[in-house]
C-alpha cells in the first residue's frame, strides 16, 4: 500500500509528509511530528484524551485518518499558549485544580477551548454536556467544570493579569 | 491499535465514488464518519483492501426542502442535524434524537447515512427512519432508486443496499401541524448505545390517538416497528391501562441480545418502558 503525500497546517505551521493511508491522525501527530500532547487513551473514540481541533471542530484524533486531513487547519494542545502566556483554559485548569494525574487534560483543554467558542457563556449544565465526550477518572469533574467557568469569565473580560507558561 | 493496510480514495463527486465502487468491487468499503468502520478495522472485524471516503463530496451534505419533502444528504453529521433550523421546524424528532447519539466530538464526524447504512440494530437512526417512514435514496451504476426505510433493514449488518450502491440521501415527509414525537433512549452513559430506545411519531384527534408509528432500537436483530402496538393504539386514549397493554405488545415482539447492558428480560422490559415514556411525551406535543 503506497504512501500518500498529505499537507496540512498544524498550530500555524505548514506540514507536508508521506503517510500510509492507515495512519491515524493521533499517531501522525505523536510519532511523526513529535506532538505528544494529545494522548492515546481508549483508542475507540470514547475517552476524548486525543481530542484536537480540525477546521474549527473538536475531533477525536484516534478515529480519523491522517490522509483525511489533507488541507486541514489543525490545532493541538501545543498550540494553545502563545508568546509564553497560557491560554485562558490552561490558566483555568491550573487555578481551579482541574486535573490530578493529567492524562485526560490535553483533550479536556482542547474541547474546552472549542466549547467556549461555540458557547462563550455556558451554564454549568451546558459545560457538562459540552464536555461529555471527555472522560476523567480522577477529579469527579467538579474542578473541571470550575476550570471551564474560570476560562469563560476570563475570555469574556478585558485582558488583565496573565500567568507565565 | 492501527488498522490493516488499505488503499485510500477520496472522490469529490457521487459519480466518481460509484465508479470506484464498481471498479474495486467487494474489497472496497465506503467510509462515512468512520466511527463504526475505523474501530472495526482496528479490531480486524473488517479488513477492506480499499476505502472510498465520501467526506470530500460536498453534494452529500446538508438539509433542504425539495418537492414538498425534506432531503438530508447522507453525509450530514449529527451536529448538522442538531443545528438545522429546517429540521427543527419540519422534522423536530431528528435534532432531538441526534442530541442523544454519541458525544459532541463524535457528532462532528458521525453521519446519518453512515448510521443507517451500517445496518447495526444498536444505531439510533434506523428505528427513527422507520418511525418517520423515511425513504432512502441509493445510487449505483444504473442511477438512483428509492427504498422505504421500513424495507431496508434485513438483518444485523445486512441491508437492502447492493454491493455497488451508496446511500446518498434520506427523504422525509415534513410533520403536519400538531404532530407529536419523541425519542426516548435508555443508556448507561454518554456515548453508549441504547439499552433500549423508542421513536414515536403520532397525531391525536382530541384525547384519542389518530395515527402512530413506533420504531424500536437495539431490541432485535434489526431496528423494527412495533406494528401490533401501533394498531392497538389507534382510537384509544393514552390511559394507564392502554399504556400497559402497549408495553405488553412491545415486549412480545422484542428479542434483544444479552450483553453488558442487561439480560434479555431486562432489555425486553425496558423496550416496553421506553415506548410508554415516548408515547406520553409525544402526546403532550400533540396539543
Amino acid at each position: 500500500m503506497s504512501k500518500k503525500l498529505v499537507s496540512m497546517t498544524i498550530n500555524g505551521n505548514k506540514v507536508e509528509e508521506a503517510v500510509e493511508p492507515r495512519t491515524l491522525l493521533i499517531h501522525f501527530l505523536r510519532e511523526k511530528l513529535n506532538l505528544t500532547g494529545a494522548h492515546i487513551g481508549c483508542e475507540t473514540s470514547h475517552c476524548g484524551a486525543c481530542t484536537v481541533d480540525i477546521d474549527g471542530e473538536s475531533v477525536k484524533s484516534c478515529t480519523c485518518l491522517a490522509v483525511q486531513c489533507e488541507g486541514a487547519d489543525i490545532k493541538t494542545v501545543e498550540g494553545l499558549a502563545s508568546g509564553g502566556v497560557l491560554h485562558a483554559v490552561q490558566e483555568g485548569f491550573y487555578k481551579e485544580h482541574g486535573l490530578q494525574c493529567g492524562f485526560c487534560t490535553p483533550g479536556m483543554l482542547m474541547r474546552a477551548y472549542r466549547l467556549l467558542q461555540e458557547n462563550p457563556d455556558p451554564t454549568e449544565e451546558e459545560i457538562r454536556v459540552g464536555m461529555s465526550g471527555n472522560l476523567c477518572r480522577c477529579t469527579g469533574y467538579q474542578n473541571i467544570v470550575k476550570a471551564v467557568q474560570y476560562a469563560s469569565r476570563k475570555l469574556r473580560e478585558p485582558a488583565t493579569d496573565t500567568v507565565a507558561a | 491499535m492501527i488498522p490493516p493496510s488499505f488503499d485510500y480514495h477520496a472522490p469529490s463527486t457521487v459519480a466518481e465514488a460509484v465508479g470506484l465502487l464498481a471498479q474495486l468491487g467487494d474489497d472496497a468499503k465506503i467510509l462515512a464518519g468512520g466511527h463504526s468502520l475505523l474501530p472495526m478495522m482496528k479490531l480486524r472485524f473488517a479488513e477492506p483492501a480499499a476505502l472510498i471516503d465520501l467526506n470530500r463530496i460536498d453534494a452529500l451534505r446538508g438539509v433542504s426542502e425539495e418537492g414538498g419533502l425534506i432531503r438530508i444528504g447522507a453525509m450530514t453529521t449529527e451536529n448538522q442535524l442538531i443545528a438545522s433550523d429546517l429540521l427543527k421546524a419540519k422534522v423536530p424528532l431528528l435534532p432531538e434524537a441526534a442530541r442523544q447519539i454519541a458525544d459532541p466530538q463524535v457528532r462532528n464526524r458521525g453521519t446519518i447515512g453512515g448510521d443507517i447504512a451500517h445496518g447495526d440494530p444498536a444505531n439510533d437512526h434506523p428505528a427513527i427512519a422507520m418511525a418517520l417512514e423515511a425513504t432512502l435514496v441509493l445510487t449505483g451504476p444504473n442511477g438512483e432508486r428509492q427504498v422505504p426505510a421500513t424495507e431496508f433493514f434485513l438483518g444485523t449488518y445486512f441491508t437492502a443496499m447492493e454491493a455497488d450502491e451508496i446511500l446518498t440521501a434520506i427523504l422525509i415527509q415534513p410533520f403536519a401541524p400538531k404532530t407529536g414525537y419523541a425519542y426516548t433512549k435508555l443508556k448507561r452513559k454518554t456515548g453508549d448505545w441504547a439499552t433500549a430506545a423508542a421513536a414515536v411519531v403520532m397525531t391525536m384527534d382530541g384525547e384519542r390517538v389518530a395515527s402512530v408509528r413506533i420504531g424500536l432500537t437495539n431490541v432485535a436483530p434489526t431496528a423494527m416497528r412495533a406494528s401490533d402496538a401501533e394498531q392497538f393504539l389507534v382510537g384509544k386514549s393514552l390511559d394507564a391501562v392502554t399504556l400497559d397493554e402497549v408495553a405488553r405488545l412491545v415486549r412480545a415482539v422484542a428479542e434483544p441480545a444479552a450483553d453488558l447492558r442487561g439480560d434479555e428480560e431486562y432489555k425486553t422490559a425496558m423496550a416496553g418502558e421506553m415506548t410508554k415514556r415516548a408515547l406520553r411525551q409525544a402526546a403532550e406535543r400533540c396539543r
